[in-house]
Formats: C-alpha cells, structure tokens, sequence
C-alpha cells in the first residue's frame, strides 16, 4: 500500500518535471547558475590542492592528482548510476526527456571515466612504477568505460531511434552489476589499489587540510558534470522538437 | 615538486576535457536555440 502510493508520487513527480517544454525553461534558467558555480568550485579546489595543500608523507607532491581523480572516479561511478536511473524511467514510463538524459549522459560519463583513468595511471607511474596493472579495481573501471562506450554505440547503432533507446536502456541495467564491483573490489581481492579512506559509515582517515580542497573539488564536478548535461540535454530537446516541426512541415507540404 | 610533470598532466588533462567538452556543448546549445527560433516562432519568445 505504502509501496504504490510511493511509486503513483514518484511517477507524477517525474511526469512532471519531465515535461520537455517545463525542462527547457527550467533548465534555462538554472544552467548558468549550475555552470557558474560548478567552475567556481572546480577552480577553488584544484587551485588548493595544487598550491596550499600540504604534501603527503610518503606519497610527496604525486598526492595533489588525488584532487582530480578522486572526483573523476566518483563522477564516473555516480553519472553511470544517473544512466541507469534514466533507462529504468526510460523502460517503465516509456518518457522521451528520460531516452535523451540517458544518450546525453553517456557521453559525459565516458569522459569522466577516461579522466579517471589516465589520472589514475599518471599518479600510478610514479608511485607504482607502473603506467597501468590489472588490477580489480583498475579493471572494473576500465569495463566501466567500455560500458559507456558500449551504450554511447548502442543508442545510435538503429535506424528506429526508440530501438536504440530501449536496446541502451537494457545494456546500461545490466551494466549495474558493476558499480557494486567498483565500490567492494579493493575489498573483496587484494588489490595494489588502496581501498576507500572516505566511506558514509564512518569519518574520513584524511587530513583536513586535505579533505578540504577534495571537497571543493567534488562538488565542482558534480556541478560541472550536471552543467554538461543540462545543456547538451536541452539542445536534444530542441533538435527533436525542430525535427518533428520540420517532418510536420513536409507532410503538410506534400498533402498540398 | 618531484613528481611534477605527472601532476601537471593529469591537471591539464581537466583543463583539456573542460574545454573541449564545455565549448561542445554550449555550441550546440547556441545552434539549436538559433535554429528552434527561425522555425517556431513561439521559441523567440
């Protein structure tokens, strides 16, 4: 009982701010904000990390990578969560807005994700002496860009765009599976990965001085990446409304 | 810095992603919007 009226208020709720022309007035006027913001805080805490943070004990000055990669590497995590999320609304309620978050979210996602990685391997040379190992975590994340690469092909692989839709929708619910791997795979196998120093059950085993300029710099890409988006999101909307007021057009056209 | 020139590069490479990806997408939002208003004349609005 409790669970369907849950689900009646979600389904209204994303019926309703799923309407394309609401989101496009919506997403107009939150966009520069969204940008603005997401640029600022970017700025503020790579600028940190890169020159008033301190250096770590063993790692040196090679720790100050961390203040990119380890937003990356949540972004790329969290935004393939987004895409399953959209092609789970995409699948059930059948809404358009929700196919195109999925393909314009895919694209982001892969290049957070390929950020991820090549930081990761820049910070892994000097400390690893290896560019690259195939480790679990490392691997997991290297199948999470080929994820990306898969749904980002996939969408566009059909004449019939909602074949394509629906063919992402289903890879991306597969590739769920992995974002649990991702997480536990430092923990479940040992790994030259370190496992999580910030976890939500319990605080954080990192310097303040440290936490600090990460922080910033996490909620920056998450602003950024939302930034990204948006914007390629509404200029989507904007093409299919162009597309069909042109397919009206010419069938006007011709009845003539 | 000992490790500076793996630093830089990995900071570069947000700079990079930053502005390929950002100039692409408000690109493509600017055209869209540009083409939306010559076609429906509700979108100038």
């Amino acid at each position: 009982m409790v669970a369907s009226s849950v689900m009646s208020s979600t389904a209204r709720g994303v019926h309703r701010f799923a309407n394309p022309g609401r989101f496009l007035r919506l997403s107009g006027r939150v966009l520069p904000y969204v940008a603005g913001l997401g640029l600022a805080f970017t700025v503020a805490g790579l600028g940190w990390g890169l020159f008033f943070s301190p250096a770590d004990w063993q790692q040196g000055d090679a720790v100050r990578i961390m203040y990119v990669h380890v937003p990356a590497a949540w972004l790329a995590s969290a935004g393939y969560l987004a895409l399953a999320v959209c092609s789970a609304i995409s699948l059930i309620w059948r809404h358009p807005l929700a196919d195109l978050a999925a393909v314009e979210i895919g694209p982001v996602g892969a290049a957070f994700t390929a950020l991820c990685l090549a930081s990761g391997s820049l910070w892994g040379k000097p400390m690893w002496g290896a560019w690259w190992v195939w480790d679990a975590r490392l691997t997991s994340v290297l199948v999470l860009f080929f994820l990306y690469l898969g749904h980002i092909a996939l969408v566009r692989a059909f004449d019939d765009p909602e074949r394509g839709y629906r063919a992402g929708a289903i890879l991306a619910l597969i590739g769920v599976v992995n974002l649990p791997i991702i997480k536990f795979s430092v923990d479940w196998w040992n790994t030259l990965h370190q496992p999580a120093t910030i976890t939500l059950s319990g605080a954080p085993s990192m310097y303040v001085g440290m936490l600090w300029p990460l922080g910033l710099s996490a909620v920056g890409f998450s602003l950024g990446f939302a930034a990204l988006v948006l914007a390629r999101l509404s200029a989507a909307v904007m093409e299919r409304r162009i597309r069909s007021l042109l397919a009206v057009r010419a069938w006007e056209a011709e009845g003539r | 810095m000992t490790h500076l020139p793996y630093i830089v590069a990995s900071y570069a490479l947000v700079v990079v992603l930053g502005v390929l990806y950002g100039a692409g997408a408000w690109r493509r939002l600017a055209r869209a919007r540009r083409r939306l208003a010559a076609i429906d004349k509700r979108a100038s609005h």
